[in-house]
């Protein structure tokens, strides 16, 4: 028997990443060349008579171009869905209501393939997500909260939950089309109108949803789907007739946002970044583990705010770990997102790339030791290779802040009580993810892990039944489930 | 070192499901089918094993390995012809010197209940009619009662059977997969059929059901993997039963390419045990030939 020194061992992948192109259809989704704002059940020209161009983040050409709302485009939205709400919504019956939403469902599910193409076009995701997760998922929201409208008395046994009125929603770059739905879907149900805002590098499938939302005959006025940047969603903030803001996006507009509507009567919910513990004990299923670890972080190139960014692993087992991650990342294809064969696509931006490129170098200079895979990489277009850095310290910068990009963060630990204080030993609480064979140590970390969701044994699972949302600077409220009306009504 | 084989293994049932469920979403085409289809042939364990195999019969399937389908010039034939003992002389002097390889159940196959010296019997009548490999069946009810030195010692027994002193062969442990059932208790089969000696681990006879899955053969690539990691020794892969379509084929290549990577992917490493698949990946290659798909009629049976 030909033996071999093991530390010299390793398997070859090259082949595993060359397969002959698959590329999805581009052609299967119509997008128009301009985009106006759909407001009061039209699309109409912005007052602003201002446009901007969004493009395809793996080839860097423009795809179209939206309309950007001002101050005065977002006022008449917002006066829309005023006149809506006090003159249609909410008088309407909740059946009724209901029988919209599980119209927007089925027209989703019904165009579900070129909402997936244009998922993956305008924002770079590979397009098994968007296909087999993004638009599935997004439909299943709007089926889950059309069977809740008519039954809000079970929601909330012998009380009296109204709507609030204007919800004003602004929702981040990284799942357009599925945060869309999370957001409008529970405030239609209630009883709400809405004015959305998609983030201003992937507008389309929200302005897709509005032509859904105009064929549905959804009544005028009661959705409204604006675009533009940060101007514009502030504009939605500040906006006196708004009841309601729920905003999905970073830390920092987050607290500039609570800072805007102190003191003033409107209500918020807020899901904002993470920096979520991933724990592989000694007993785990080390295989299973592993794949978890590499879905957690690598899933939508780590633009995931509940991405397993940080990896503790038991010292027993920890050169295995890396070694399989190592061996696993060399099996991801990264390239491009239309292409079914993709596992990791393009990078949303050209901004969000130079923020990962910028922790990359600060994880090299404090002295962390980083392992890329050896895949190339698109010469045009936003690319990042998946990225492993073990020797992190608890108080690198790579282990406290979120990098909302495919870099992995791996520590190693000994004791249970150790690794719970580390994975709380952050500013962030929304995700974390426990890997063990033992049923008794994952109930004792769940109860002791401050985070809003805690995964055993799997990772970035969702379903529109189960709540979702944060501790600490991960923001408050839940969406999703039977919690997710809360952020909705008043009770009275 | 040998491991400690009664310590517990942990494999999770619904992640390897969802693994293996990933490797299915490749899309495979152009030349990466082509050269897919066509390895896939390479791989191919052409089997008959029933009471009823005549010298007949098996000279009739020694020739179609040889001439899988002679309109599509230029294919492979498939690795080996798989028989019971009796048919090995048969076999062996059907195919010459084509490079086909003879294998040969042993062991009292499928259910390896027999004495062991008669199992020994069994693998060197075998071995000494000529067969380059062995195909044995592990004692699924010893191994179930826990009695894993039993399971270890015996298949280091048939691998010292199957040695030079005999004529020397592969040998291929079958673990019976179906009987086993649960995903833990196949990795454990696995590891100790390594150590103890195996050349390839196998799935199943194709007499029980299930036979091979996408799952169950994930867990023993992994395990082939770890072994390889810990020993620095290379161990063949061979699902069988159960795997009848081309599409099912490349799905396994997928699997095999990223779990093991290129150094398995040949026939020396990685063999399918089938009967009809060979006639259907036919089917495939000639469809991406011709652009049409012809029907059954057009590809000889055996």
């Amino acid at each position: 028997m030909a033996t071999k020194k093991s530390n010299t061992l390793k398997l070859k992948f090259d082949s595993a990443r060359k397969l002959a192109p698959a590329p999805e259809s581009k052609s299967a989704a119509k997008i128009d060349p301009q985009y106006d704002l759909f407001i009061n059940g039209k699309f109409e020209k912005p007052l602003s008579k201002k446009y901007f161009a969004t493009i395809n983040p793996a080839t860097e050409e423009k795809i179209s171009v939206v309309a950007e709302a001002n101050s005065a485009d977002v006022n008449k939205a917002v006066g829309a869905a005023r006149n809506a709400y006090e003159k249609v919504w909410k008088k309407m019956p909740a059946r009724e209501r209901a029988k919209y939403i599980y119209r927007i469902a089925r027209m989703v599910q019904e165009r579900a393939r070129e909402f997936a193409i244009i998922e993956t076009l305008d924002g770079g995701k590979p397009i098994r997500e968007s296909r087999d997760f993004d638009v599935p998922t997004a439909a299943n929201h709007f089926f889950y909260y059309a069977g809740w409208a008519d039954k809000l008395e079970y929601a909330f046994p012998n009380r009296n939950a109204v709507p609030m009125g204007v919800a004003g929603q602004i929702i981040p770059w990284n799942f357009p089309l599925l945060m869309a739905a999370w957001k409008i879907a529970p405030a239609l149900a209630t009883g709400n109108t809405v004015v959305l805002k998609p983030a201003e590098t992937t507008p389309l499938t929200a302005l897709k949803l509005a032509e859904i939302i105009q064929e549905a005959d959804l009544p005028p006025g009661v959705v409204n789907i604006i675009t533009g940047a940060g101007a514009t969603g502030a504009a939605i903030v500040n906006h006196p007739d708004v009841n309601k803001i729920a905003f999905t996006g970073s830390t920092d507009v987050g607290k500039i946002i609570q800072r805007a509507i102190a003191g003033t009567n409107k209500k918020a919910t807020l899901e904002l970044g993470g920096k979520a513990a991933n724990i592989i004990f000694d007993d785990a299923p080390l295989d299973q583990a592993v794949e978890g670890v590499i879905n957690g972080i690598f899933f939508n190139q780590g633009h995931v705010c509940c991405a397993g960014s940080r990896l503790y692993v038991q010292e027993s087992v920890y050169k295995d770990v890396v070694r399989k991650l190592k061996d696993r990342i060399e099996t991801l294809i990264v390239g491009d997102p239309i292409d079914k064969n993709t596992d990791i696509g393009a990078i949303n931006s050209k901004a969000q790339l130079e923020t990962i490129n910028k922790y990359i170098k600060i994880g090299l200079q404090e002295g962390a030791e980083m392992h890329q895979s050896s895949c190339s990489v698109p010469g045009k277009g936003f690319f990042c290779r998946p990225t492993l850095f073990t020797n992190v310290a608890q108080s690198n910068r790579i282990a406290q802040e979120e990098i909302f990009g495919p870099v992995l963060a791996i520590q190693s630990f000994r004791t249970d009580d150790e690794v719970i204080e580390k994975a709380n030993n952050s500013a962030y609480g929304l995700s974390a993810g426990v890997w063990t064979d033992k049923g008794s140590k994952i109930f004792n970390m769940t109860t002791k892990m401050r985070a809003g969701v805690v995964w055993a044994n799997t990772f970035n699972k969702f379903d529109p039944t189960s709540p979702f949302g944060g501790y600490k600077e991960s923001g408050y409220g839940r969406e999703g489930g039977v919690h997710g009306l809360n952020a909705y009504v008043n009770i009275v | 070192m040998i491991p400690d084989f009664s310590a517990p293994v942990h494999i999770d049932q619904v992640g390897v499901e969802e693994r293996a469920s990933r490797f299915t979403k490749r899309s495979i085409k152009n030349e990466s089918k082509l050269n897919g289809l066509m390895l896939a042939l390479n791989m191919i364990d052409l089997t008959t094993l029933e009471g009823k195999d005549t010298d007949g019969k098996v000279k009739q399937l020694c020739y179609k390995a040889q001439h899988l389908h002679d309109a599509y010039p230029g294919l492979p034939t498939v690795a080996a012809i798989c028989v019971y003992p009796s048919m090995v002389k048969t076999a062996k002097a059907a195919l010459g010197n084509s490079g086909i390889k003879v294998a040969s159940v042993a062991t009292a196959f499928p259910s390896g209940q027999a004495p062991r010296d008669v199992k020994i019997r069994d693998t060197k009548y075998a071995v000494q009619n000529g067969a380059d490999e062995i195909d044995m069946v592990i004692s699924r009810g010893k191994f179930l009662q826990g009695e894993y030195n039993f399971v270890f010692d015996e298949i280091a027994a048939i691998k010292e059977a199957c040695g030079p002193a005999n004529g020397g062969a592969r040998l291929k442990v079958i673990l019976e997969t179906g009987e086993l059932v649960t995903y833990d208790k196949v990795r454990k089969a696995s590891d100790i059929a390594m150590y103890a000696g195996a050349d390839f681990i196998k799935t199943s006879t194709g007499k029980i059901s299930p036979a091979a899955t996408m799952p169950v053969t994930l867990v023993m690539l992994e395990a082939i993997r770890d072994f390889y990691y810990k020993t620095g020794k290379k161990i063949a892969m061979k699902p069988a039963g159960g795997i009848s379509k081309a599409k099912a084929a490349l799905h396994y290549l997928v699997m095999l390419n990223e779990v093991l990577g290129e150094e398995w992917m040949n026939n020396e490493w990685f063999r399918f045990g089938a009967s009809s698949l060979a006639n259907d990946i036919l089917m495939q290659l000639m469809k991406q030939r011709t652009g049409v798909y012809q029907a059954a009629n057009y590809f000889s049976i055996d």
